[in-house]
């Protein structure tokens, strides 16, 4: 059977080759498929990751302002998912 | 690591109130007495039977009003009389100092809470903001952590993230967050008061260890303007003007430097952001609107006022 195993990486800036500061990781194989790469952060940049097989599905869209908020701060704002789907 | 004692009089210095508005806590270990820590366990566990019974929605326990709890609305000062050992706690002039320099000398309180989380338990939260999100006031709460017991290092201590205090999320919203890098998970002697601006992102951790953790978490409201509480004999010395700019003259004994001081997961330009609204709540703090470090409000005003017509 195919699982889809998922990674998010929040990057200090909107380009892959920046560097990870957050990271997230859901296994929809339950531990059969390969574990996630050991090291905090597992992979230093998205770059890294893409080399270590993981697949880009997702990527940050550019910050849209509000008139009034153009500085204000909220939830970490480069966002990438990666998924890497293994047979188990 | 834990700072040292706060000033003479109790209440903090600027350079520990500079450190409060870049990381959203500070820390005191062993700030409260061995004796005080012995004997509030059981105040603690009967005040847990009562907030776990209600949180749970079982209502209210029979013997509620036999146990002394605080009420909403009420100032501190009225809450938990003698001979309370939580009151006696909250009323240690080292804990008095801290709150009365964030807060004011009597604020309202808000809600307490015991957490306790027993030896072996696997509970783990998400990452989270208590409450919910809030406006763009720079006003605060605090949120004062108490830990009567050691907490070792895994078990049981609560995780936190240092300078996420200034980011406005819905309480749930930062829970996709598995891992921040530079976050913190607690551990400490016993007696250690952690203190929390209200929006710090934290989180419980599960206790795999072979003893009850405690912790007594009270939430509490200013009545007052957050205004020059602490103490301030140091403040002219390191109170930066908005001329303190990295890309020009700059100070490296200023408020500013502190406020430059980056967690390790504020990196690149978003850190400027990070600048600015440690700055805004440093404007609040201390009074002076002027205030900025590297220039980043300086100069969009002043081209506002030059629009204005004016100087």
């Amino acid at each position: 059977m195919e699982r889809q195993q998922v990674l998010y990486l929040w990057l200090a800036e909107g380009a892959l080759d920046t560097n990870t500061i957050a990271w997230a990781f859901h296994d929809g194989s339950s531990g059969d498929g390969p574990p996630l790469a050991e090291g905090e952060p597992p992979y230093a940049t998205g770059i890294a990751a893409l080399e270590d097989g993981w697949f880009l599905i997702q990527s940050p869209a550019p910050h849209l302002f509000q008139p009034g908020a153009e500085h204000g701060t909220s939830y970490l704002p480069n966002e990438f998912v990666f998924e890497r789907r293994v047979l188990v | 690591m834990g700072n040292s004692m706060p000033a003479e009089d109790h209440r903090l210095t600027t350079r520990e109130m500079a450190r409060f508005v870049a990381d959203g806590f500070l820390r005191f270990d062993a700030l409260v007495p061995d004796d005080i820590n012995a004997r509030v366990v059981d105040e603690l566990r009967a005040l847990a039977a009562i907030k776990l019974r209600q949180a749970a929605g079982g209502g209210v326990a029979e013997n509620a009003e036999d146990v002394e709890h605080g009420r909403s609305l009420v100032p501190l000062s009225e809450c938990y009389p003698e001979p309370s050992t939580i009151g006696e706690m909250l009323r240690l002039p080292q804990v008095h100092g801290i709150i009365a320099s964030l807060v004011g000398t009597d604020p309202v309180f808000d809600h307490d809470f015991v957490h306790l989380l027993p030896a072996g338990s696997t509970f783990a939260q998400h990452l989270h903001v208590d409450a919910v999100i809030d406006s763009r006031d720079p006003s605060f709460d605090v949120q004062l952590f108490y830990f009567p017991n050691e907490v070792r290092l895994g078990e049981g201590g609560t995780r936190f993230v240092p300078g996420t205090h200034l980011r406005h999320t819905r309480a749930e919203g930062v829970a996709r967050y598995q891992n921040i890098l530079g976050e913190q998970q607690y551990s400490g002697p016993a007696g250690t008061l952690v203190i929390f601006h209200h929006a710090l992102w934290h989180a419980g951790r599960p206790n795999p260890g072979t003893t009850d953790r405690w912790m007594y978490k009270i939430r509490l409201n200013p009545r007052v303007p957050q205004v020059r509480l602490w103490n301030t004999e140091d403040l002219d010395a390191i109170h930066n003007d908005a001329s303190d700019h990295t890309f020009a003259h700059m100070r490296e004994d200023s408020v500013a430097q502190i406020l430059r001081t980056m967690q390790p997961w504020q990196q690149g330009h978003e850190a400027r952001y990070e600048q600015m609204e440690r700055a805004r709540l440093w404007r609040y703090v201390s009074g002076d609107a002027a205030f900025d470090v590297d220039y980043y409000h300086t100069r969009l005003e002043g081209r506002a006022r030059a629009n204005e017509g004016g100087s």
